[in-house]
């Protein structure tokens, strides 16, 4: 228990998807204006990290992985090489259900993260998350605990960036700087307070 | 010709990938520590843009409209899976490095999106050389990045020591500063910002786009 609690803690500040890997940077900066979107998209992106990561964990644990098959009386196999591809396959496959799902069911939901969830299939973090679960040998209870704490940690980063880029507003920054350019100044400032955490242990 | 040539230098810094349509920002952050590892992640992404945009414009006419982006996802992520087993065939300390990034080349938007705007619409080897382009204005900057990093962190260039460090009695002390995450955006930004105060075409467009959200949302 509290070897998954210290791992929640790790993905959300030390090993912060957005700010210490740079994963879903074009999302990250560009749907960062405004504090409700941001938030929107952060909830999505929990929703849908907290889905693929543990699936792909199942897909690599009981298909990819060496000697995966052994549950079918097949041995000698090695598929770990088609995993990018089934992956980002997964990913897609269950963006397009929950969006279903979501329009049936939730409808009120879906209005509120429709928009998103077609941008979360080319999300960098999405993937990336899945990418190091598997480099990382997470077991199916880590992975859980792994994709739902990074969902949060990006989560937790676009809103901070949207606050203070709405505060931005205000302030009167260089014809050249402006938008995209003091964006990433504001990024890598953010980037760096983070790294104070590093090195925070439970 | 010109028209031919312009396909492989408008990228580079007129219409820059990354920093004037903030595509593949992600890899750009990640990997640029370093030289070395930066010019392999360039030739990685330069490659698979090239042949993604070759492969997509030849079966334009073919693919139904409805499902051209998993086609295209599919075409990309074989060509990414290619090229990371030649990595790890042939430059498994690299690979590992480069660790998680050359699997992200999938998700990084100058592919998808060169693809989709581009090879969709015209002839092959036209696609290709938009490919080749985009790959090669995406290189620029990550291959600046790096060095301003490598160089100015560590001293060293490709692992050659450039700056003689003051720890081996030299006269450098290193600025270490460049060597994490945060000193990229920092680099990136004032990369922006040039480029923005010698084009001023470029700048007064976002510039003109920002007023008008302001306005909007005073109003």
């Amino acid at each position: 228990m509290e070897a998954y609690l210290s791992l929640f803690v790790k993905v959300i500040f030390v090993e912060n998807l957005a700010l210490s890997f740079f994963l879903g940077m074009c999302t990250f900066l560009a749907v960062s204006k405004k504090i409700e979107t941001a938030f929107g998209l952060g909830v999505a992106v929990v929703v849908v990290q907290s889905i693929t990561v543990p699936a792909n964990n199942l897909i690599f644990t009981y298909f990819l992985q060496q000697d995966a098959l052994s549950w079918l009386g097949v041995t000698g196999t090695d598929l770990s090489f088609v995993g990018l591809i089934s992956y980002i396959g997964v990913i897609a496959a269950m963006v397009q259900i929950l969006e279903m799902t979501l329009d049936r069911f939730f409808p009120a939901l879906y209005n509120a993260l429709g928009i998103f969830l077609p941008l979360i299939t080319v999300n960098c973090a999405i993937l990336g998350g899945s990418l190091f679960m598997v480099e990382r040998n997470y077991d199916f209870g880590e992975s859980v605990v792994y994709g739902f704490g990074s969902g949060i940690g990006w989560a937790l980063a676009i809103v901070a960036l949207a606050g203070l880029r709405e505060k931005l507003k205000y302030s009167d920054v260089p014809p050249g700087l402006q938008g995209l350019g003091i964006s990433f100044m504001t990024a890598g400032l953010m980037s760096l307070a983070f790294m104070s955490f590093s090195g925070v242990q439970l | 010709m010109a028209e031919t040539r312009k396909l492989v230098t408008d990228p580079l810094i007129e219409n820059n990938p990354i920093i004037l349509q903030t595509l593949g920002i992600c890899s750009a952050l990640a990997v640029t520590s370093s030289l070395e590892v930066s010019l392999i992640m360039c030739i990685a992404l330069t490659s698979v843009t090239a042949f993604s945009n070759l492969s997509i414009s030849l079966i334009r006419h073919q693919v139904p409209g409805s499902i051209r982006i998993i086609v295209q996802m599919v075409i990309i992520a074989s060509l990414v899976i290619v090229v990371d087993q030649i990595l790890k065939a042939y430059a498994y300390e690299i690979s590992k490095t480069l660790s998680v990034f050359v699997g992200l080349i999938i998700t990084n938007c100058i592919v998808m999106g060169r693809a989709e705007a581009y090879a969709m619409q015209n002839p092959p080897l036209a696609s290709f050389l938009d490919g080749v382009g985009n790959g090669l204005g995406y290189s620029a900057i990550l291959i600046s990045v790096a060095v301003i990093r490598e160089l100015f962190g560590a001293g060293t260039l490709l692992g050659l020591e450039i700056l003689p460090l003051v720890k081996n009695g030299g006269w450098y002390e290193p600025n270490g500063l460049l060597l994490l995450p945060p000193s990229a955006f920092f680099i990136i930004g004032c990369f922006i910002w040039i480029l923005r105060t010698v084009k001023t075409k470029q700048r007064e467009k976002i510039a003109f786009q920002i007023m008008d959200v302001q306005v909007k949302e005073h109003a």
